[in-house]
């Protein structure tokens, strides 16, 4: 062993190699620290979602027969709500590339329009719940049937709730810089509140029709 | 001729474009607002040195007095501290239960207590074991010593760090305030249904269980992606993958595992909760539920978070072998694989805890041969360990005591499991003390005896005192003696056929002197842990001055003061060398440039650890905490009624407001 450090409390001292001064303060997606904590929380969501999933075919395989004693839910407000949330991905998508550009008036437009298209979509939701022909308290196959739903719905509060906050913020003197980030990586997370419902869609109103 | 490479070639600091990526922050032909010039007003510390700049940046990176102050802080290394103690605290509220458990379990026909609070003594046992200390002490090391390994100044989202603190504290306190109440969980620390269900659980003690779940994996989970986001971009430049410290990688490791496998025991309890409070059916057979359904989504979980509890264990062992070996460690690159692959295989065994629930022979087989295959890598991990300590020059203090210990004790426990593996001879003792001996050499062995030595190891870190080596071997001994005079007769008395999770038994069974022996043996160990806290009390107040590196030891945690400063490093080291501190030892290279007056990180790139950015940190704020008490409100006014997750939502969505909303005083605001 080297003469025992213990005996002085001095720290090494420094010698520098590098200077940070002229580095760029934010970036964009993978650059950014903010954009792997999202990817790390959709992970752990989509776990949840694949679990709830298996939970579902577990539910058909130990009963055979499915969706038990109920018809199968309506396809029309569910269709809907397919069809605008696919279509959401074009101003989706313009919000992510406006925010990139840093083009504020453009940010607080497409924040406006995702913040109504999220609305609309709780609204049709809300028919979605009422058409599904089962409680949650009726049999296994409607708790199953609500829990997904309902998981899905939780990730469309949240994320609406997340765009109105942001799109009030870029109307404040907030608006600049690193935020243009955030509205990036709120685009991101949408792109996961989407491509999960697809899956959700054909497993709650194709699959019972087909089995 | 090529010349050889020598040592002193590979610690040499690379040329600049090595080390920096020197990209824009703003895409390709956007004037973003990233590269704007920083202000000529602000100090960087390329213009201060020494003291004045220590006093500077403790004062940019410092926790203000007071109340507000101290439940405002973001600091890493203060809510580190508390996730440390408030863990540690509940190793010993699980050890106290398991104390008066043994008392009962004494002596045939014992009536110290009776079967209602011997089943919530368990219960309270297993979950506070498992659930607040086993998977939060991995994670509070990592709060504290992952930013500082990696030469960062503060963690990934301190804000959510601070919160998820306090969910865990909130969730804690709320369970062991219900059994103060005696309406805690009787259920067992897993709550199979159908016992826990509505029918034969009415009342709330099997909610408190199930809430209980949903605190703490909230708080592993959030903890988990700071983590991961800290290893991946907060690295200091230079750290290569192939530099990250072992204790690193385990960690990284260890929240992969903690994100796949929370998420399983959160769906069983929330699904469970729901069967009790608003009338689903996922676990009633009548309905078309189903009860072995839960146990799927359990032991889902439950598999992975034996391995949650140790691999954080091996990060310590690892860290403190290397350091009291005097070399690097001892095929490094087969460490981090054989990690990455114990994280892989632990999502493969689940089914080996169900093994008497009557499953498919070919699924039975699939899950032994699973079970036996991890022992390879676990096995590759011991042997590196060993091969390190062969190599190199050992110096025996308590720390690698401890890390001895854990050898001895893991490798029996990990022997019996592959007893256990096999089919006919779990069947034969499932359910029995056979089971709670080998889980307990796994457990203890595999995570409390390596918590001990890390313990030891980092105290001067922690607290800038060493703590008592004599009084260190003492324990070391007591602990050793003790848990093998509790744990080992369990073998025989479980072999012999008693069942667990009795509260007594009958003289002509013949498992009295054992049962004896055992008891005697926790007394012993208790007694242990009781002279360990008292030399953290005492060494707090009286130990020897530390120094920033008592040990000698190579990461970077010990270039930092001990204790460190807020700011950790006064400059951002640059990394040479897996062991930065032995490859550099007359002076530090570091990066200057940063910002004394704002927090300011180095944001490197994930594999090459090329400088990229310069991001600041969040500032101390009172929002997360208050953010935790709303969800506390909610999530416990919802084991009443499902309309608190309406009403329960409105403050949780104002503090989260609160806690984004951009203060006026923040850099980018100016």
């Amino acid at each position: 062993m080297r003469p025992d450090p213990r005996s002085s409390n001095i720290l090494l001292p420094h010698r520098a190699v590098l200077n940070a001064r002229h580095m760029p303060s934010y970036a964009y997606g993978s650059r950014s620290p903010i954009w792997w904590g999202t990817v790390g929380f959709a992970v752990a969501e989509g776990m949840g979602f694949a679990l709830a999933v298996g939970m579902y075919f577990y539910l058909v395989f130990v009963n055979g027969n499915w969706p038990l004693s109920s018809p199968p839910p309506d396809l029309l407000w569910s269709s809907l709500f397919t069809l605008v949330l696919l279509v959401s991905i074009w101003p989706n998508q313009r919000a992510k590339r406006d925010g990139e550009h840093e083009d504020l008036v453009r940010t607080r437009r497409n924040l406006v329009i995702m913040s109504l298209i999220g609305i609309a979509l709780l609204v049709i939701r809300v028919f979605e719940f009422g058409t599904l022909h089962v409680r949650w308290d009726q049999n296994a196959y409607g708790s199953v049937v609500w829990l997904l739903l309902g998981l899905h719905t939780l990730h469309l509060l949240t994320d609406l709730g997340d765009t109105i906050v942001l799109a009030v913020l870029m109307f404040t003197r907030h608006g600049h810089g690193k935020r243009f980030s955030d509205v990036s990586d709120n685009a991101f997370y949408w792109y996961f509140v989407i491509a999960t419902w697809p899956p959700l869609y054909i497993i709650l109103y194709w699959f019972p029709r087909w089995w | 001729m090529t010349r050889a490479i020598t040592s002193h070639d590979l610690d040499a600091v690379p040329e600049i474009t090595r080390l920096v990526t020197g990209e824009r922050g703003g895409l390709p032909g956007v004037e973003s607002e990233a590269d704007s010039p920083p202000s000529p007003d602000e100090l960087r510390d390329d213009q201060v040195d020494g003291p004045e700049l220590t006093a500077r940046l403790a004062r940019t990176w410092g926790t203000e007095k007071g109340i507000i102050g101290a439940l405002s802080t973001v600091d890493h290394k203060v809510i580190g501290r508390r996730f440390i103690a408030t863990a540690i605290i509940f190793l010993f509220l699980g050890g106290l239960s398991a104390v008066v458990m043994r008392m009962q379990l004494a002596l045939p026909e014992n009536s110290l207590i009776g079967p209602d609070l011997y089943n919530q003594l368990f219960t309270m046992h297993g979950t506070t074991m498992m659930f607040l200390f086993g998977v939060p002490i991995g994670e509070a090391f990592a709060v504290y010593l992952v930013p500082l390994m990696v030469g960062t100044r503060n963690i990934a989202f301190p804000r959510l760090n601070a919160f998820s603190y306090y969910v865990y504290l909130f969730g804690g306190l709320m369970i062991w305030i219900a059994f103060m109440l005696n309406i805690g969980p009787d259920v067992g620390w897993f709550a199979y249904v159908p016992l826990s269900g509505p029918e034969f659980s009415p009342g709330k003690r099997a909610d408190f269980w199930a809430q209980m779940i949903t605190f703490t994996e909230v708080s592993g989970i959030a903890v988990a992606v700071s983590i991961i986001t800290t290893v991946f971009k907060l690295r200091a430049p230079g750290m290569t993958l192939d530099r990250i410290p072992l204790f690193v990688w385990a960690e990284l490791v260890n929240a992969f595992a903690i994100i796949f496998a929370l998420p399983a025991v959160v769906t069983a309890s929330a699904t469970l909760m729901m069967d009790r409070l608003v009338g689903t059916h996922f676990y009633n057979p009548a309905e078309g539920g189903d009860a072995l359904l839960f146990q799927h989504l359990f032991w889902f979980f439950g598999h992975p978070e034996v391995y949650i509890i140790f691999l954080p264990a091996t990060g310590w062992v690892s860290a403190i072998v290397v350091t009291f070996s005097r070399r690097q460690a001892f095929g490094y690159i087969a460490l981090v694989l054989s990690l990455i692959a114990v994280g892989f295989l632990s999502f493969g065994l689940w089914v080996h805890h169900m093994f008497t629930t009557g499953l498919p022979q070919l699924g039975a087989s699939f899950f032994t041969a699973s079970s036996m295959l991890i022992a390879i890598p676990n096995g590759i991990q011991i042997f590196c360990w060993i091969a390190t300590l062969w190599d190199g020059r050992p110096v025996i203090r308590t720390p690698l005591l401890f890390i001895f210990g854990f050898f001895f004790i893991f490798v029996a426990g990990g022997l019996s499991g592959i007893m256990l593996a096999s089919v006919p001879l779990d069947t034969q003792v499932h359910d029995t003390f056979f089971v709670v001996a080998h889980f307990h050499y796994v457990l203890i062995g595999g995570n409390v005896f390596p918590l001990m030595a890390a313990v030891y190891y980092w105290f001067p870190k922690f607290t800038g005192r060493m703590m008592s080596e004599r009084l260190g071997r003492w324990h070391f001994g007591l602990a050793f003696i003790g848990f093998n005079a509790t744990f080992f007769p369990m073998h025989i008395t479980g072999l012999m056929g008693m069942p667990r999770r009795v509260y007594t038994y009958l003289p002509e069974m013949g498992w009295g002197t054992l049962n004896l022996v055992t008891s005697i043996g926790a007394a012993l160990f208790f007694a242990s842990f009781v002279l360990f806290l008292y030399n953290i009390v005492a060494s707090a107040r009286r130990g020897p001055l530390a120094g920033p590196n008592p040990w000698d030891a190579g990461t970077l945690e010990w270039a930092a003061a001990s204790p460190p400063m807020p700011q950790n490093f006064d400059r951002i080291p640059v990394v040479t060398n897996r062991e930065p501190l032995w490859a550099n030892r007359s002076s530090l290279p570091v990066v200057a440039g940063l910002s004394v007056e704002n927090r300011e990180q180095i944001v490197p790139t994930i594999t090459h650890g090329r400088a990229d950015l310069r991001e600041t940190s969040p500032e101390p704020s009172i929002w997360p905490f208050m953010a935790a008490i709303a969800a506390t409100i909610l999530f416990v006014g919802s084991m009443f009624t499902p309309w608190a997750l309406v009403w329960g939502s409105v403050p949780l969505a104002v503090t989260l407001i609160g806690w984004f909303w951009p203060k006026p005083s923040t850099e980018d605001e100016k």
